[in-house]
């Protein structure tokens, strides 16, 4: 694709900390490369406003190869951008045109607070993973990966739901602002595995209970999460997490 | 774990209103098979006769407490819900997601609900409370038509009576079809969802199942009232 730079108008979200009311803030960058990233361009931004003395604007990164998670920008109305199954860092200058007025928005959830602009608090799904995303092995020599048989179709779908970052463009996406496809992901990722299977009922219950102690709302199967996810995640998953959960609290004891 | 826990989590509100969707589902085509019998070419026989078998059965009459049951429990919960949903975020958008990432109608459910509950409440008006309680304080009573020296309520004249000539509520009852096809159009698979069916060999068969049902039985439905409008029956 050919190579152009153009100027942009930024309507980006301004919020002092989780106390203070928010609101926009109107932002010109100029000469910006379409082959920079989302993130990149908001660097520049940046440097233009450090040097003219002002605040930065305060944003998520990490890695910024797609794979951490931390970014987390609502542009123009879609978790991390127009593109599909794409991160906000993997997010190209190349999506917009000369003259384009962005909107940049935080993750909007009230489990989500706002810690300052577009960094919001995700420790939420921390603690949900603490609650029984995890499966307990002895320490030791690590076991050897072939002595436990699993069907290649089981091996597959658990990669896939594993495939989920934690970014939590699924909340931010979702009418009900509902943590299901994070929480059915990590679910479906172990449930698949004989190495899942001693916690496996304890897991679906004790991470339902803490996503609803978390305060998300519930899934009403819209499919909004399945569409913005940057992993693809597939909301076969959160059917999945329903037919455990409804296993495991009919047959406990 | 309580019973209290299981019903009172996220999921189990879910289960409750997917199981009392797929219930009020096979009401629906009990409902529709019944009074199809309108078209029977027999003045209304068929129909009365089915509907006094509906009427006087025990195991009709049993079922007709369940329905209620079900419809009061969906709606409650669905109301419930709703409002849950809508109160996890205080601070909204400026740049809506909408239609780029689901159907209209199934953000909608809340307000699909609620003008079928309306629709219902009307329906019921006209020709439950009649055929159930005519005659009881100052309810007006259906008439009554003779098959082979046995008298039996004419339901079918009565829906003649709330229909023919009478555009605006065929129209009401129309809109109320029309919304009952969105609201399917969701429910029907998204209840199974609920259930758990990941399966995407069982789930396509569901949603083409969900999208024809969210489609024949409303039209079937609406057909009806727009039958005696136009003089059809």
């Amino acid at each position: 694709m050919e190579h152009y730079t153009m100027n942009l108008n930024l309507k980006v979200w301004r919020q002092q900390n989780a106390a203070a009311k928010g609101g926009f803030k109107l932002y010109r960058v100029e000469n910006i490369s379409s082959e920079m990233s989302f993130l990149e361009m908001f660097d520049v931004l940046n440097e233009q406003l450090i040097h003219d003395g002002e605040d930065p604007i305060t944003f998520d990164h990490d890695c910024r190869e797609g794979i951490c998670g931390s970014c987390s920008m609502y542009i123009d109305g879609k978790p991390h951008g127009p593109w599909q199954a794409n991160t906000t860092c993997q997010l190209h200058m190349r999506a917009f045109k000369d003259g384009d007025t962005i909107v940049v928005e935080p993750w909007r959830a009230d489990s989500f607070p706002v810690i300052k602009d577009l960094m919001v608090d995700r420790t939420a799904f921390d603690r949900i993973i603490q609650a029984g995303g995890y499966i307990s092995v002895n320490t030791g020599n690590a076991v050897d990966g072939n002595s436990l048989p699993i069907p290649k179709d089981d091996a597959d779908a658990s990669f896939a739901a594993a495939m989920c970052i934690g970014c939590g463009a699924c909340v931010a996406a979702c009418k009900n602002s509902s943590a299901m496809l994070f929480v059915s992901a990590k679910v479906a990722h172990l449930a698949l595995l004989p190495q899942g299977e001693p916690e496996r009922r304890s897991r679906v219950l004790n991470m339902v209970a803490q996503m609803d102690k978390e305060g998300f709302g519930a899934c009403t199967n819209t499919g909004a999460c399945e569409a913005t996810c940057p992993k693809e995640i597939s909301l076969s998953n959160i059917a999945r997490l329903n037919q455990e959960y409804t296993l495991a609290s009919l047959t406990a004891k | 774990m309580t019973w209290k826990q299981v019903f009172t989590s996220s999921i189990g509100k879910k289960l409750v209103m997917g199981f009392t969707g797929i219930f009020l589902i096979l009401f629906l085509i009990v409902h529709v098979g019944l009074n199809a019998c309108i078209w029977v070419p027999d003045g209304g026989e068929t129909f009365n006769k089915a509907a006094h078998f509906m009427g006087s059965m025990i195991v009709p009459r049993i079922l007709e407490i369940g329905l209620f049951a079900g419809f009061f429990l969906h709606i409650i919960q669905g109301y419930l819900l709703t409002v849950q949903n809508r109160s996890k975020r205080s601070v909204g958008y400026a740049v809506d997601y909408g239609n780029r990432g689901s159907k209209w109608y199934s953000r909608s459910m809340g307000i699909l609900g609620t003008l079928i509950l309306l629709f219902l409440i009307m329906h019921i008006y006209h020709f439950w409370t009649p055929s159930r309680l005519g005659g009881m304080w100052n309810i007006h009573e259906l008439g009554t038509v003779m098959y082979n020296g046995k008298e039996y309520h004419d339901l079918f004249n009565e829906m003649r009576i709330v229909f023919a000539g009478n555009l605006v509520i065929v129209i009401v009852y129309v809109l109320g079809c029309i919304s009952l096809g969105y609201h399917l159009a969701h429910g029907f698979k998204s209840a199974f969802r609920t259930l758990g069916v990941h399966n995407n060999r069982y789930f396509d068969m569901i949603k083409a199942t969900g999208y024809a049902f969210a489609i024949i039985v409303p039209l079937a439905f609406a057909m009806m009232p727009v039958s005696y409008y136009l003089g059809w029956v």
